[in-house]
Formats: structure tokens, C-alpha cells, sequence
């Protein structure tokens, strides 16, 4: 339990992703099975044990210490968690080692949600302060460490030197403290079969297009698509199963029944989730997020927010492996198994047709589809290779919006860059013209250089108005300011920003030094986009 | 006689009318008994002070010689007549040279803390509880969610980190008296060799450390020449923690930000600086050794200061003792 506790309360504090991956690594090379294989099922979000309430944690440190003492406890850390973990009067009897991480769940699992307070508290008396809050965090679900599902993948497959791919066609078909897996990355067991079915298996990728290289393509080897601007699914329906996969192959299912019923097919299918009723129209992104990130979905949620996928390829059909395949070939057994689907749930992606590069870039620009963003484009001869290589497959997107907004706050960065100020609120005028007033629409922490960092960080220091920790209020008047020039690749509604509108991928684009900041945008001009945008 | 009447709160800090002195007073008074070398207990400009010899000299090297109109020599457990007082220093753990102060008069003794800790800290001498009627406490860390783990626990966390990212230079914010000469020798201790490099805040103390019979190794100052910066890769550098995230600490290679201080054990303040390491280090008692000492003094009754005062004093309300907050201002207690 203690090297857990000290893994998450490492990676936790720890902002570099080459750092995070070091210490997992070294974790997974040092703490020994089964305890490993708990703690990555507890980050990966795949260990399931019977849950504890925060009420019942209340009452449980309240049968031990003084409400009083707790209630200034508790007001000061702020984190009921970790209040508990510290605040936890350890028994001076407690004799013996501090348990394993294994231990601990097993105890948990056995006992299930009757006994499970009497065993969680005799947990916690043999544990320290750091193991406590491992522990509690466990029951009560949500690391909250930063560390994806996905980055805990790229470590494993750090630690054992294979491609993360296969990985990620693994991991369905094996189950928490995943021994052969261990085995297996540290050479002393076969590879594990993958097994189940319906599994994801990794998806092809696209890199984006440079301008120069479309004089090096022939545009006859090449089939366009439009880019939807939807999130990448996998669709995989076998021997009565049928699994919706996101596009690092967490199980997403659950949230779209609509879908999961109407995969009447044996096949696996590469699309984007979209919402709205194909033949009638296609919801924007914001539409979309209604439905994204639940566990489960209402019948009314469904209705508002009819989901469906538009795809475009197929890599099984029945027993018949077609990564192997070109891509017309593909594409030819995908229309002809959409063409047999619920209309309503799986619509086939319109090929764009075009004879030269001019042509398809005049359709980039102005493609005929707010949600669209942009055209992809596909080797008619390429195979299906999981990954990103280089070669068959390119995105163009349309160019992105752009904004002159004007720095209101600028917050510490973290890591190599702590001492400098480098997350940039922003903000563009509002309210009358006579009396305009700066109202924040973003905040970005990247597109600059190390150079204009520097002139930024020396800006803010210099023009500070006020404080609040680690963040201060930058001087922004019509008269003076500086204004951010921000590209974002599109608008959402929101009811937690002041201004109503939250971008999508903000990341300053030019710095206008020499920009008078009366002369910024306004809110209306970010509200007529989102207007256009259908959002 | 009243407690009160022997020793009450005034604007300069803590005042005796029997023996007409302050006890670690924020402004200039004609007489000051100073607990021990922090700037916020010990200032300059007072008409005489009585510290120990320890103190004296820290105030020295920090206020040049004429920090005060007059200095005289605490030695520890050695009565001294103030007045109708009678005054005697006696160790308080918490830095060097650090002390309490009982004051006595007529049967009635009374001991202010000062800053203490309990555990043995390789820097200073232990404290030792001195039976009192009145014990002052310090109250840093007075919340039950205060309990700091083991000293070497958290080197040997610093040590590891070192030896996991050997490319980058490791950054140890620590106050210059007091923690940053445990954390060296902490780290001594722990069977750490190599050179240690030091914000030039460090130095005199450092040296001053060193001249008193505690050794802290092969130190050098922390300063690169343009091109440098590779060359702390690996290494350990201690400096104040207000340098850490300013500019100073761009010099280094890919630095890990590290701070020793109780106050590492909220997760929230460490997230706040942007430590990514954060040690947790104090040089104040925590909870358990709070409530410990106020048993073990015996007194009747407790005066809370600095610190979170109301979870102290519901404390002794539990524990059937008369407490009450007693409020000194001009203190950090922020501090660690």
C-alpha cells in the first residue's frame, strides 16, 4: 500500500508526461504482482470494488474524533478525502506490517458493501497518513492523479518495449492484476492470447497535411472525405456482442444504447459519433457533448440528442480479416453492408469527388456543413495500419478561426516552466462602445515560443495590477494591453463563462505587440460564429 | 499572584511589568528576551537583548554587529534575576540556539515556547518540558490534520527522486536558519556524499552551522556561468523557497521543485506553489506533539498563540485544562 501511495501522490504533482511515465515504469519494474496489476486496474478505471460513501466516511472519523476538531479540520484542508486520511487517529496497538495493496482489496471484495465499513476502518488503522488517502480515493472512485487510461498503456508499453497497439488490442480480453501480461512485458511468458469477443482493435490515423508535400501527391492515388467534426468510434459487433469503442478503445457503450441496439451486423466498423438524424442534419460538437462522458443515458437525453455513426471503414466483416485490404476495396464491402443498417444509426461518409488539389482546397474552405473542418484524404490503395504512418492517410483542416483577444490574467506554469507566467487568461470587449468591458472567453498555455514566453512573462510581471496566488491580474484597459492573437478550432455554448461561449483548442497564435488593445474584438463577433455554427 | 499580572500581551509583544522586559517584542523596547534567530521573534533595534549564544550570534550575522544597544549571554538552565523575576532559558529544538523562557515570581512559573519541536533534530539540542503553572504555546500546526512522518522517510523520498531523474537538478526550497541546515545534514546522515549547492542566502548561516560543530560536508555555491546549466543535472541545490519560482531557478536543468516544510502534507499547498516534491519537514511540533507537551509541562493552564488557536484550545476544553487564545500579532505563522 505504501509504494501506491507514493506512486499517486508522485504523479499527482508531477506536470511533465516524460516524468509521469518514469515513474510508473519504475513502479511497474519494481512493486511485484498482484499488487501492480491493482494499482494499474485502479488508474486504467478498471477495478471494481464495493464502494464507500462520503457520508459514511463523515461518520466514521466522527465516531473517532471530536466533530468539533474535525469540523476545523475539515475547513482548513477543504478535501473531505483527505481529511479523513489525515486527521484518522491511529490505534497505538496496531502491531504488524502495513498491508499490500492486494491484501487491502481482497479484504474490501470479501467483506462487499454489508461489511465493508467495520473492514475499511480496520484498513485505515494500520495504514499511514499517504496510504489512507490511496485507500480512501480507491473506495470512493476518481483518482483524479492525471494520468489517462491511455498513458498508463504508453507506460506498459515503455516498461516492457512493445508498441502500445498491442496493448491496446490486448486489454479487453484481460482482467485486473493481469499476471501474463507482467509476464509477457518482462520476457518471461508467452504473449497473452487476445481473447472475447467484440474487441477494439487499434485504430489508423492520419497526419496532417503540409502544404508543400500536395506537389509530391498525385491526386488521382487519392480518395477526400469530409472531416466530420464528431469523436472517432470503433463499432464492433460479434457472436451477439456488440461493444462501442472511443478511439483509445475505452468501452463506451454504455452511453449509447441508441447505437449498441442497431449493430444488427458481424463487423467492425471505423466512423465518427455524431448526433442528430443523418437524412435531416448533423448536430454541432456542442450537441454531441450532451451525450459524451455518462455512464448511462436517459430515454429523454436520447430523444433530444439522437446519436449515430457515419462511417467509413470496415476492418472484419463476419470471419474475414480486411485490414489487409486496400481501401477501395474497403470502402466498397463498408457501403455495401451500411446500405443493409437502421438508417437512423449508420449513415456512409460521402466520398468528396475532385480533380486537382486547387479544386479540394476550394472545397476545404468552404465545405458545405458547419460541422465540418476540414477534408481527409486516403491512399485508394492504402491497408489499414494501426498507428499513425506516415504516408497513406492526411488531414487537411480547414484553416482555424482566429480572434484578437487581450491578456486579463496570467497564472504560473508548472514544471521546467514555474517560474515563468505562461497560462494566459484572455478576454474581448463587451458592453457599450463609450464604456467597454473586458469579459474572459479562454485561457491557453501554448503556441508561443520560449522567446515570446520570455517577453510575455517579463510583460506580466511588469504590468501586474493585483494578485492571487499563483495567478495575477494583468493590466487591460482600452488604452493598454496586450493583445493575444488566438486561433481556436471552434465555439461552444457555455453557462460557465460569463461570456456564454467556450473555444475549442485555443492556443495563441501571434503576439500583437503592436495592436492597440482598443481595437481587440468583441463578444458579438465570437456570438455571430457561434450562431453560424449551429452550436 | 494573577498569570495576567506577570505576563501579558502588549503591541510590542509579550510584556513582564515585574521584570520590565518583552519577550520576542515586533518593535524596539528597552529590554528584549528573544526566543531564538527567526526575523519575525528577533529584531534589531532594541536597547538590550537577552538571548542565548546561539541567537546572539545569528542576530549578528544578520543585523551586523550593532544590532542591538546591548547583548547579554543566556546560558541554558541558569537562572537570571529581572527585576522581581526570576528568568532561565531552556532548550526548545526547534533551530539553533533556539530556547523557551520560564519566568518566575512568587511561587507562580510561567513558559513561553517560543517555536519548538519535539524530535530529535541533529542541528539543536532537544527540547526539554519544563513544569510550569502557565505554559504559552506556539500552535504552527494546532489541527489534528498535522502529524508529520519521519524525518528520514522523507529524505530517503528525495533521495530516490534524485536517483530516478539523474538528468535533472533537484531543488530543495528550505528557510535559510534553521531548515536548511537539517535538510543537509538530514541528508549526511542518510549516507549522501556528493557536494551540495546552496542559494548564496545559505551561506553564512551554513557556515555559522559549521563553526558550532555541526557539519554539513562539501558545500559550494549554486551559480552558473551562461552554457552552464547541464552542470547541476543530477544534483541537489538548497536555497529559500521564495527563489524558487522566480527567475533564479530558470538556471537549472529541468528542475524538480522540492520544499521542505510542514506545510507539504496538504496536497493543495504543495499544488499551489507548484511543488512537484514536496517534503514534509517542520521545525514546529505537530498535533500529537502539541497536545503531548501540554501534558507533559503539567500546567493548569494554556495561553495558544501564533497558529490555528481554537482546535488547541477546544483540545484542552476537552481535556479539562483552562485555555485560552492568546493574541500576539506581528508573528508569521505562516513560517516553516
Amino acid at each position: 500500500m505504501d509504494r501506491f501511495a507514493e506512486l499517486l501522490d508522485r504523479l499527482v504533482l508531477t506536470p511533465s508526461r516524460n516524468g509521469k511515465l518514469k515513474l510508473l515504469t519504475d513502479y511497474f519494474a519494481e512493486v511485484p504482482d498482484p499488487d501492480r496489476g491493482l494499482a494499474l486496474a485502479a488508474i486504467t478505471g478498471d477495478l471494481d470494488i464495493p464502494g464507500v460513501k462520503p457520508a459514511m466516511l463523515r461518520t466514521l472519523i466522527t465516531e473517532r474524533l471530536d466533530p468539533v476538531l474535525f469540523a476545523y479540520s475539515y475547513d482548513y484542508v477543504g478535501d473531505l478525502a483527505e481529511t479523513v486520511s489525515l486527521a484518522w487517529p491511529t490505534p497505538r496497538d496496531t502491531a504488524g506490517a502495513v498491508p499490500r495493496l492486494s491484501e487491502a482489496v481482497e479484504a474490501l471484495m470479501a467483506a462487499g458493501r454489508v461489511h465493508g465499513a467495520p473492514v475499511f476502518a480496520g484498513l485505515l488503522d494500520r495504514l499511514g497518513a499517504s496510504e489512507r488517502f490511496a485507500l480512501i480515493k480507491l473506495v470512493t472512485g476518481g483518482l483524479r492523479i492525471g494520468v489517462s487510461a491511455r498513458l498508463a498503456k504508453q507506460a506498459l508499453a515503455a516498461f516492457g518495449n512493445v508498441d502500445i497497439t498491442e496493448i491496446e488490442e490486448l486489454w479487453h480480453g484481460i482482467e485486473p492484476p493481469y499476471r501474463p501480461l507482467f509476464g509477457w512485458l518482462e520476457g518471461h511468458g508467452p504473449k497473452p492470447e487476445k481473447r472475447g469477443a467484440a474487441l477494439f482493435q487499434p485504430v489508423m490515423l492520419a497526419n496532417p497535411l503540409g502544404e508543400r508535400e500536395l506537389d509530391r501527391l498525385d491526386p488521382a492515388d487519392f480518395a477526400a472525405e469530409w472531416k466530420w467534426d464528431g469523436i472517432r468510434v470503433q463499432a464492433v459487433a460479434e457472436n451477439g456482442r456488440a461493444r462501442l469503442y472511443s478511439r483509445t478503445g475505452d468501452d463506451i457503450s454504455g452511453a449509447f444504447p441508441d447505437i449498441v441496439e442497431a449493430m444488427t451486423f458481424d463487423a467492425a466498423i471505423d466512423g465518427e459519433l455524431l448526433v442528430g438524424v443523418p437524412e435531416h442534419g448533423t448536430g454541432s460538437f456542442s450537441d454531441l457533448q450532451q451525450r459524451l462522458n455518462r455512464k448511462t443515458v436517459s430515454s429523454k437525453m436520447r430523444e433530444k440528442y439522437p446519436a449515430f455513426i457515419r462511417c467509413y471503414d470496415i476492418l472484419r466483416h463476419g470471419t474475414e480479416n480486411l485490414r489487409g485490404a486496400a481501401f477501395r476495396d474497403r470502402r466498397q464491402r463498408l457501403e455495401t453492408l451500411v446500405a443493409g443498417l437502421d438508417p437512423a444509426r449508420f449513415d456512409l461518409s460521402p466520398l468528396v469527388t475532385f480533380s486537382n488539389w486547387a479544386e479540394l482546397d476550394r472545397l476545404r474552405s468552404g465545405p458545405p456543413h458547419p460541422v465540418i473542418e476540414g477534408v481527409m484524404l486516403k491512399r485508394w490503395d492504402s491497408d489499414y495500419v494501426a498507428g499513425r504512418p506516415k504516408g497513406p492517410w492526411f488531414k487537411w483542416k480547414r484553416d482555424p478561426h482566429t480572434v484578437d483577444a487581450v491578456l486579463m490574467y496570467a497564472q504560473r506554469g508548472h514544471g521546467k516552466r514555474s517560474s515563468y507566467y505562461s497560462d494566459y487568461t484572455f478576454g474581448v470587449w463587451s458592453g457599450p462602445a463609450d464604456k467597454p468591458e473586458l469579459v474572459p472567453v479562454g485561457k491557453a498555455y501554448f503556441g508561443f515560443t520560449d522567446e515570446e514566453l520570455r517577453q510575455i512573462d517579463k510583460y506580466v510581471r511588469d504590468n501586474t495590477i493585483d494578485r492571487f496566488g499563483p495567478v495575477r491580474a494583468v493590466r487591460a484597459e482600452p488604452a493598454h494591453g496586450l493583445v493575444l492573437e488566438v486561433a481556436f478550432e471552434g465555439l461552444n455554448r457555455s453557462k460557465r463563462h460569463r461570456s456564454g461561449v467556450a473555444m475549442r483548442f485555443p492556443r495563441i497564435s501571434r503576439l500583437r505587440w503592436d495592436k492597440p488593445a482598443a481595437e481587440a474584438d468583441r463578444l458579438e463577433a465570437l456570438q455571430e460564429l457561434l450562431a453560424k455554427e449551429g452550436g | 499572584m494573577r498569570a495576567a499580572e506577570l505576563l501579558h500581551p502588549r503591541p510590542e509583544g509579550l510584556y513582564c511589568p515585574p521584570g520590565d522586559f518583552f519577550i520576542d517584542p515586533v518593535r524596539p523596547v528597552a529590554r528584549a528576551l528573544v526566543t531564538h534567530g527567526h526575523a519575525d521573534h528577533a529584531r534589531a533595534g532594541h536597547g538590550s537583548v537577552l538571548a542565548t549564544r546561539e541567537t546572539l550570534d545569528i542576530m549578528r550575522i544578520r543585523y551586523g554587529d550593532h544590532f542591538s544597544a546591548s547583548a547579554q549571554t543566556a546560558d541554558p538552565g541558569k537562572s537570571i534575576r529581572l527585576g522581581e523575576t526570576s528568568i532561565s532559558f531552556h532548550p526548545a529544538g526547534h533551530v539553533l540556539g533556539s530556547a523557551q523562557i520560564a519566568v518566575e515570581m512568587g511561587g507562580l512559573r510561567i513558559v513561553a515556547s517560543g517555536d519548538y519541536k519535539r524530535r530529535t533534530d541533529p542541528t539543536c539540542a532537544l527540547f526539554e518540558p519544563i513544569a510550569c503553572d502557565v505554559f504559552i504555546t506556539e500552535a504552527t500546526f494546532g489541527l489534528p490534520v498535522f502529524r508529520h512522518p519521519d524525518d528520514r522517510g522523507e529524505i530517503a523520498r528525495l533521495l530516490k527522486s534524485v536517483s530516478q531523474f539523474p538528468e535533472r537538478t533537484h531543488l530543495v526550497g528550505a528557510y535559510s536558519l534553521g531548515k536548511a541546515q537539517r535538510v543537509i545534514k538530514l541528508l549526511r546522515e542518510a549516507g549522501y556524499e556528493r557536494t551540495i549547492y546552496i542559494h548564496g542566502a545559505l551561506e553564512r548561516l551554513c557556515n555559522y552551522y559549521q563553526s558550532r560543530g555541526i557539519e554539513l560536508g562539501q558545500l559550494a555555491p549554486a551559480t552558473v556561468d551562461d552554457g552552464e546549466r547541464e552542470r547541476f543535472a543530477g544534483e541537489i541545490v538548497v536555497g529559500p523557497p521564495a527563489n524558487f519560482a522566480e527567475r533564479w531557478a530558470r538556471r537549472f536543468a529541468d528542475p524538480v521543485a522540492a520544499f521542505a516544510s510542514g506545510w507539504m502534507r496538504i496536497r493543495q499547498r504543495a499544488k499551489q506553489r507548484g511543488v512537484e516534491l514536496p517534503l514534509i519537514l517542520s521545525d514546529h511540533a505537530d498535533w500529537d506533539e502539541l497536545t503531548q507537551t501540554i501534558h507533559d509541562t503539567g500546567a493548569g493552564e494554556v495561553w495558544v498563540t501564533h497558529g490555528r488557536e481554537e482546535a488547541l484550545v477546544r483540545w484542552c476544553e476537552i481535556n479539562g485544562i483552562a485555555a485560552k487564545p492568546l493574541n500576539l500579532v506581528g508573528y508569521e505563522d505562516e513560517g516553516d
